[in-house]
């Protein structure tokens, strides 16, 4: 088993990581940029080591950095967590070369997923199900035109190279055929620098469900359930649970079954997963592998009660999965939720700054992984993801109430969270019934919230608070700022003197 | 001691005064049984006569939320003693200052100085976690300034430019 693990990541997934080290009594060596100093990852780690600017290019996406830490520190093995360089082939190679393991699949398995065009070939060899349309780049015009009219509009084109949506088009009418493929064409060309696009049927308002899979180098894999993860929006996915409300056993079986080909089919090792889009008649087709441990892995942690890190970490050092197929029981339901640095009322954007307050949920059922803490301020420099919030019943009832009993425990004070978004989710009808595909949460955003009058007992409290905070002037504020400007009569900040403070705090008691 | 506190915009007066250890309150002239604790730093536990609530303190660019249960509201404290004088609402004349709704990176000004703008114009665009957000103009005029160059990092509330 390895020693040490350098994890080549930040927030809470690098503490995801750390904790598995440390269950293991594997030493955890934590990289930094220089806003992350005071990350929570740098915290929990044994070492620690700065890795440079901001920048994720200058810091979290340097191979040279991190390999160079990985030396001075003498670890065994990296873990890259999701996002950054996980699905870096040439990281995956750079690590092999310089003799330390990479905790993820092989640089030539990740080769054979990386290419759209090229994971279709390879899916088209082993008879594995794909959305109808082509395998290759498009070569012409004609040929789209002659490829379109045989699958049928409406279709999509997609770069070869994509990914989040860019190079994407979807196209209704064979008059906007030519123009959308030159953009998706142009659009390619500059994000990707390769203008390679081939065309698919689109599947309207599609299910989004993935299968979990896991192979040994030993020749053993396993798929561990699907994640329902239909509820995204701008291609990020925000709500996850497993199992899927509409997945019964033997769709799971089918489902599984053509999740194994395809890891097989790409020679793959260790934690994947294998994407599917669904359409309503329930028909799976292979979207994509994601060749890295997912944010969304603990609702199968909790179901499958197996630890995925673990397991990665396990079959990186060469051993065999502990168990079988059949022995993968799926128990009850989880449901997970992202918690976002964004802002509902302005459109979602991010809202990095300063925690002042902290309130966190607990009891049965509630598992929280998070990477912030009260008086940590976020920085703008990286993805908004803050924490995940998972709830876990006996059903997907259970689970759905103590997800909302624990979002309303759950409190993030200074910066603007989409907590409440959550909160209208787990309410929605549609919701409540299973019945989502991935336009839902754009439609539940279009309609206005139900403008709920203020509750006048509510109101009250507020006002009632409101004087009783200004009356304890600073001794009563937290990590936030000094007390707030209009308290004071002359419309400057409280200058309470620490005898008044001191008064202040006893009266409270 | 007498407040004028204004919930959502409503304004509501609050006379609040200590009392055997306690506090004696009344709401628009109405008494209330009040018992708070403060249980942390901008935590207080409230009990209005026996039933139990949580409220949370949020304050952040020299504004104040409170939070009671999941609905949040826009508190402001004034002594009406000081009301006098206080600033107007904001109308469409004169300069308006565009801020930076959250801190960022400066990562492109789209017009200059001087430039004629509609209400909506997008005026500059400021990027944070890899997000960027169009800063649009409040009104129709012209950019009388504009205070920051591309590539500059703002905080929240910075001001960005003024048009008018």
């Amino acid at each position: 088993m390895f020693k040490k693990i350098l994890i080549a990541n930040r927030g809470e997934i690098a503490v995801r990581v750390i904790r598995a080290c440390h269950e293991m009594g594997i030493a955890a060596v934590a990289v930094y940029s220089d806003v992350d100093r005071a990350a929570l990852h740098v915290r929990k780690a044994d070492e620690a080591y700065p890795i440079g600017a901001p920048a994720a290019s200058e810091s979290y996406l340097n191979i040279q950095k991190i390999l160079d830490v990985a030396a001075r520190s003498g670890a065994d093995a990296i873990h890259p967590g999701y996002g950054f360089l996980s699905e870096n082939a040439k990281f995956a190679r750079a690590c092999a070369d310089a003799g330390i393991k990479f905790i993820g699949p092989t640089a030539a398995a990740m080769d054979a997923m990386g290419s759209k065009t090229r994971a279709r070939q390879a899916m088209e060899r082993a008879g594995v199900p794909f959305v109808p349309g082509t395998s290759r780049g498009l070569e012409s015009f004609e040929q789209a035109e002659q490829v379109a009219t045989r699958i049928g509009y409406p279709v999509m084109l997609k770069a070869a190279a994509g990914g989040g949506g860019k190079g994407m088009r979807l196209v209704h009418v064979p008059e906007d055929l030519k123009s959308a493929l030159e953009g998706a064409r142009s659009e390619a060309e500059r994000s990707f620098g390769d203008s390679e696009v081939y065309i698919e049927k689109a599947i309207m308002n599609p299910r989004h469900i993935e299968m979990q899979v896991l192979a040994d180098g030993h020749g053993n894999t396993v798929y561990l359930g699907e994640r329902e993860c239909s509820l995204q929006r701008r291609h990020q996915k925000v709500v996850e649970e497993a199992p899927s409300p509409i997945v019964d056993p033997d769709m799971r079986k089918r489902m599984g079954e053509v999740a194994v080909r395809v890891a097989q089919a790409a020679g793959y090792t260790n934690a994947g997963t294998v994407e599917f889009l669904v359409d309503p008649q329930k028909n799976f087709y292979f979207l994509e592998m994601n060749t890295r441990l997912q944010v969304e892995h603990p609702v199968t942690e909790l179901i499958t009660g197996l630890d995925l890190v673990h397991l990665q970490i396990r079959i990186a050092a060469g051993e065999k999965l502990p168990f079988t197929q059949d022995e993968v029981v799926i128990r009850g339901h989880a449901i997970e939720c992202r918690i976002y640095a964004e802002d509902p009322d302005n459109n979602y954007f991010p809202s990095p700054g300063k925690i002042t307050l902290l309130l966190l949920p607990s009891g049965p059922g509630i598992r929280r992984d998070s990477g912030m803490y009260e008086g940590w301020t976020v920085p703008m420099d990286y993805d908004p993801l803050l924490a995940k919030l998972i709830g876990y019943g006996t059903d997907r009832e259970q689970a759905i109430s103590r997800l909302t009993r624990a979002l309303n425990e759950y409190f993030v004070g200074g910066i603007k969270t989409n907590i409440s978004l959550f909160r209208r989710i787990l309410s929605d009808p549609d919701f409540r019934a299973g019945r989502m595909d991935t336009g839902f949460l754009d439609r539940l955003l279009k309609q206005k919230e139900a403008e709920a009058p203020a509750d006048p007992k509510a109101i009250e409290v507020a006002v009632i608070a409101a004087g009783i905070f200004a009356t304890l002037g600073s001794a009563a504020a937290g990590a936030g700022e000094r007390p707030v400007a209009s308290v004071s009569a002359n419309n400057k900040p409280h200058a309470a003197s620490n005898w008044k403070i001191a008064a202040r705090k006893e009266a409270t008691k | 001691m007498t407040y004028d506190i204004a919930i959502d915009g409503k304004s509501y007066r609050l006379d609040l005064n200590r009392a055997e250890g306690g506090w004696s309150c009344r709401v628009d002239g109405r008494e209330v049984a009040v018992d708070a604790v403060l249980a942390r730093p901008d935590v207080l536990s409230l009990r209005i006569g026996n039933q139990a609530y949580e409220v949370k303190c949020e304050r952040v660019a020299g504004e104040m939320h409170l939070w009671v249960g999941s609905a949040r509201f826009a508190a402001e404290v004034r002594d009406p003693r000081s009301l006098r004088g206080r600033v107007r609402a904001v109308d469409d004349h004169g300069p308006r200052k565009l801020t930076a709704p959250m801190p960022g990176k400066i990562v492109r000004v789209l017009v200059s100085q001087g430039a004629a703008v509609e209400a909506g114009t997008g005026v500059l665009v400021v990027e944070a976690m890899k997000m960027q957000n169009e800063i649009k103009s409040p009104k129709k005029g012209a950019i009388q300034k504009i205070l920051v160059s591309e590539g500059a990092a703002v905080n929240a509330g910075d001001v960005l430019a003024i048009v008018e």
